[in-house]
């Protein structure tokens, strides 16, 4: 067991957010990686980057969709989806399926967010085409046998049991359910008790033919292959999905309800609150501006000033962040800090202030070049290995940015003014209107409830 | 059989290579005893910077449980030269990341940086191994936050108490006994002198290892390293004391804990074993191997006996780890299916024991646990964190470059016997500790969507 000083683990959102929207690559990094455009004799796309020095592969891909795509009376369909594509597949059962993997020490993982349903594959050199016929099996003739389904339901459950007792899984929840109401966005990704277990197998092979299409499907790849050698790779993998995906349409919607503040009553002794408001859209010119604008409020580690007001100057917190989460359909400014119970209050004083602060008065000049440096420095430190890179240029891909944007996002980051960021804070920030839910156990004067 | 029989081997002969091709490191030390480890990766123009003191908390003074990992909040709060905040504040300014980690055994500080950055990090951080300042509100201040750090960590988890409970009750005289981050009651009290006592005593350039994973050539680090570091005096005294040694157990062990914020009801099954360093020849490795055939992923016995065929466990994992100073610890984990009693998952997890010990494991199994831990320390090869981590966990653990780049050669010499050996040694009831977690009978899991 071990302890760090700063609470990376407790991030996962944040680490997520700047593995897809990291800006600058100093040139040393563009100038040793080269990005190719890979197109399969098949005609699937996907980005390249060769690096021969090691000899494994990282392929990551991505389909557009995710839980926003659950019908509603089974919500966490997606996230089921991700635990069964490995549970056997063509003509291997389950366990003859995982002996298979296991064998070959290849490597799959899915995932399900609100917007995307996302894969990660990792194969050596000497196993390379047979690891590629499973993870083409998986995607393509996952089996869905009843006994798989209902294991695979049993750990779903314990899931919800155990997110339904983790004060920040229930903050975090709870506020999408506030601000999304009614929404697909509102929904859990991992689902109810009610809808996971009405699952059955027809559910989730619909859900993945309507959803795993060659028209969303972005591939990146990293690692000990060439170009044409990929190709036959991507159309044995890829090229038997259907050409268009069938999704819902999903409304386009911002954050409602601000402002409010709601109790989730839990007998701990540390409360953990989610605040958040209407954030910037990825596709928004002020994107980058709003961006950088939270990396000094509240996403830069001891570099923000929530940390340093919260928790340097007074120790009321070991955690307190914010980060934008752009989603297809809508944008969130949203950020969590944990507390003891009677810490909560002037926590989130503190931060309200200091966005109202920011609001009116914008960063300082020094604030505003330390971001730069950091964002532009910093950028390096993401391409460190295959996974890394794969994921950034997944990431940008799954935001319609261009191959050459790893190339041209340097002068944007640094062309953007004090002007500039005070005009997007006054603009984004609304701390009157923040959504905020709480868990912990109720103070005296009360968690106000409006 | 038959598939072991096709696939095995190609992977593994090609594997044998493959390991071969994850980079290797060049050792030096300095004339003040300083250890430095560089790893030469050429990928992208960025290092991996890590000082690891050979201290954690395990050498804390008894009644003080929690400073060695309060003092390593405190190294981020000033020297003579670099007012409270700014060292992070600095890397940061120049597009690097940092972070520090406390363990039982070692603490660490790292940075990852540009290459060009180097000089700069290692001043910093050569700076802070002798100069801290502290003010005696900072420290007031500080202690707040890692006791929010504990009640994150640790009270807001009933998981994470029961896993405190254990680790107290399996060390019954060794240090290990206490949580790293420390008891509640005694971080409370740590001040401004219980650190300085503890930095004074331990931090010191001959109990430190240098590692640097990245973009660089041994012989320039060996010069920065000079620069920075081979300047600072030796402290004969820093080197820690023996910890007592753990008696022979004599009793099974159980905490039994029920909470309402508990989950579905889980299962904890937990034995000592030994470390690396101090194991036999080999059997470290097997143990490795056999936890990975026991417990590890969805081909294991515990999980294929108890999640696939009998169902009464939504899910299993385990493991061994071997990487600490004084002994290891092997912890398996079951979440018991909705309904049904520890008692019972307990009973049929112990038969799978019982079974793996008098009976051993298949060459499939073997095989494939090989290949996976084989692959795996190529796949680790792929990022210079994890590599600089590697190196720095096994050589602060007792290990030398050359045993923790062997590793993949010697988990090819193990065998089926070895590890029924292992088996039958470590997975002992009478050393072992067992612990539940549920929810009060009273409110059992009511359904809810």
């Amino acid at each position: 067991m071990s302890s760090s000083r700063r609470p990376l683990d407790l991030l996962p959102t944040l680490t997520a957010f700047v593995l897809t929207t990291s800006f600058l690559l100093s040139p040393g990094i563009a100038n040793a990686m080269k990005i190719q455009n890979v197109k399969s004799p098949g005609g699937i796309e996907a980005w390249l980057v060769e690096e021969h020095a090691l000899p494994l592969l990282t392929l990551q891909f991505g389909f557009s969709g995710g839980s926003s795509q659950d019908p509603v009376e089974r919500a966490g369909i997606a996230n089921f989806l991700t635990s069964m594509l490995d549970e056997g597949a063509g003509d291997l059962k389950s366990e003859a399926f995982q002996e298979q993997e296991q064998l070959l020490a290849a490597k799959m993982r899915f995932e399900a967010s609100r917007d995307s349903f996302t894969g990660t594959f990792q194969t050596l050199t000497v196993n390379r085409d047979k690891s590629a016929d499973l993870l083409a099996l998986a995607i393509n003739k996952p089996r869905f046998d009843a006994d798989a389904v209902d294991r695979m339901r049993r750990q779903m459950l314990a899931s919800i049991q155990f997110e339904s007792k983790d004060p920040e899984k229930v903050a975090e929840q709870a506020w999408f359910e506030t601000a999304y109401a009614g929404h697909p966005y509102g929904r859990p990704v991992i689902g109810t008790t009610s809808s996971v277990t009405a699952v059955v197998p027809a559910d989730l092979e619909a859900y993945r033919s309507r959803v795993f299409a060659r028209d969303t499907l972005k591939v990146a790849v990293v690692g000990d292959i060439d170009a044409a050698t990929l190709g036959g790779l991507l159309d044995k993998v890829f090229g038997g999905l259907a050409a268009k995906a069938q999704l819902q349409p999903v409304e386009a919607v911002d954050p409602t309800g601000g402002p409010t503040q709601k109790l989730i009553e839990m007998d701990i002794p540390q409360s953990v609150a989610t605040f958040g408001q209407v954030g910037m859209k990825r596709k928004d010119p002020d994107f980058i501006a709003a961006f950088m604008l939270n990396y000094i409020i509240g996403g830069g580690g001891f570099a923000s000033r929530l940390m340093d007001q919260v928790r340097e100057k007074r120790g009321l917190a070991y955690s307190v962040y914010s980060y934008i989460q752009p989603l297809q359909r809508s944008s969130i400014y949203m950020g969590g800090v944990a507390t003891k119970t009677e810490g909560m209050d002037k926590s989130l004083e503190v931060i309200r202030a200091e966005l109202a602060r920011m609001a009116a008065d914008g960063p300082t000049d020094e604030e505003l070049a330390d971001a730069k440096q950091y964002l532009t420095g910093s950028y390096a430190l993401n391409f460190t290995s295959s996974s890394a890179i794969s994921g950034q240029l997944l990431g940008l891909q799954m935001q319609d940015l261009p191959i050459d944007y790893v190339d041209t996002r340097n002068a944007k980051v640094t062309a953007v003014s004090i002007e500039d960021i005070r005009r997007v804070a006054k603009k984004m920030l609304r701390p009157d209107q923040l959504i905020v839910t709480v868990v912990g156990k109720a103070m005296k004067a009360g968690v106000a409830q409006n | 059989m038959a598939l072991a029989l096709m696939t095995a081997p190609a992977s593994l002969t090609l594997s044998a290579n493959h390991a071969s091709a994850a980079p290797r490191a060049v050792q030096y030390t300095l004339d003040n005893g300083m250890e430095v480890v560089v790893i030469p990766d050429h990928r992208a123009p960025v290092v991996q910077h890590m000082v690891w003191y050979r201290v954690g908390s395990s050498d804390e003074e008894r009644g003080k449980s929690g400073i060695a990992h309060f003092l390593e909040h405190l190294m981020f709060k000033g020297t003579e030269k670099l007012g409270p905040g700014q060292f992070s504040k600095i890397i940061a300014r120049n597009g690097g990341q940092d972070n520090a980690f406390t363990s039982n055994d070692s603490t660490a500080f790292f940075q990852a940086v540009a290459k060009d950055r180097l000089e700069l990090v290692m001043g910093m951080e050569a700076d802070r191994m002798v100069n801290l300042k502290l003010d005696v509100k900072q420290v007031e201040t500080e202690r707040s936050v890692i006791l929010e750090e504990r009640r994150s960590r640790v009270e807001n988890d009933p998981g994470a108490q029961l896993d405190e409970q254990l680790r107290a009750t399996m060390y019954q005289n060794h240090p290990y006994h206490m949580p790293v981050i420390g008891w509640f009651h005694e971080m409370a009290t740590l001040n401004r002198e219980d650190a300085f006592k503890y930095y004074h005593r331990y931090y010191a350039p001959n109990n430190a290892i240098l590692v640097v994973a990245g973009d660089v050539e041994p012989e320039d680090v060996l010069k920065l390293a000079k620069q920075a570091y081979g300047k600072l005096p030796a402290n004969p005294a820093a080197l820690r004391a023996a910890r007592p040694i753990e008696p022979p157990a004599v009793a099974p062990r159980r905490v039994e804990m029920v909470d309402a914020r508990a989950g579905q009801a889980t299962l904890v099954r937990q034995y000592p074993a030994p470390c690396y360093a101090k194991a036999k020849p080999g059997e470290a490795e097997a143990l490795d191997l056999l936890l990975k055939i026991l417990s590890g992923g969805s081909t294991s016995r515990l999980y294929k006996a108890l999640v696939v065929d009998q169902k009464i466990a939504s899910s299993i994992e385990g493991g061994y780890s071997g990487e600490a100073l004084d002994g290891g610890r092997i912890a398996l984990y079951g979440v018991a299916a909705d309904g049904v009693k520890l008692a019972d998952l307990e009973t049929a997890a112990d038969k799978v024991i019982a079974e793996v010990i008098a009976n051993g494991v298949t060459p499939k199994e073997l095989e494939s646990a090989r290949s996976q831990y084989i692959a795996s320390y190529v796949y680790e090869s792929d990022g210079i964190g994890a590599l600089a981590r590697r190196y720095g966990w096994g050589l602060v653990n007792g290990q030398t470059i050359a045993d923790i780049e062997d590793w993949p050669n010697r988990l090819r010499a193990v065998t089926a016997a070895d590890i029924k050996a292992a088996a039958a040694t470590y997975l002992v009831a009478k050393a072992s500790v067992t612990g539940w977690l549920q929810q009060p009978v009273e409110i059992a899991p009511a359904k809810k969507s």
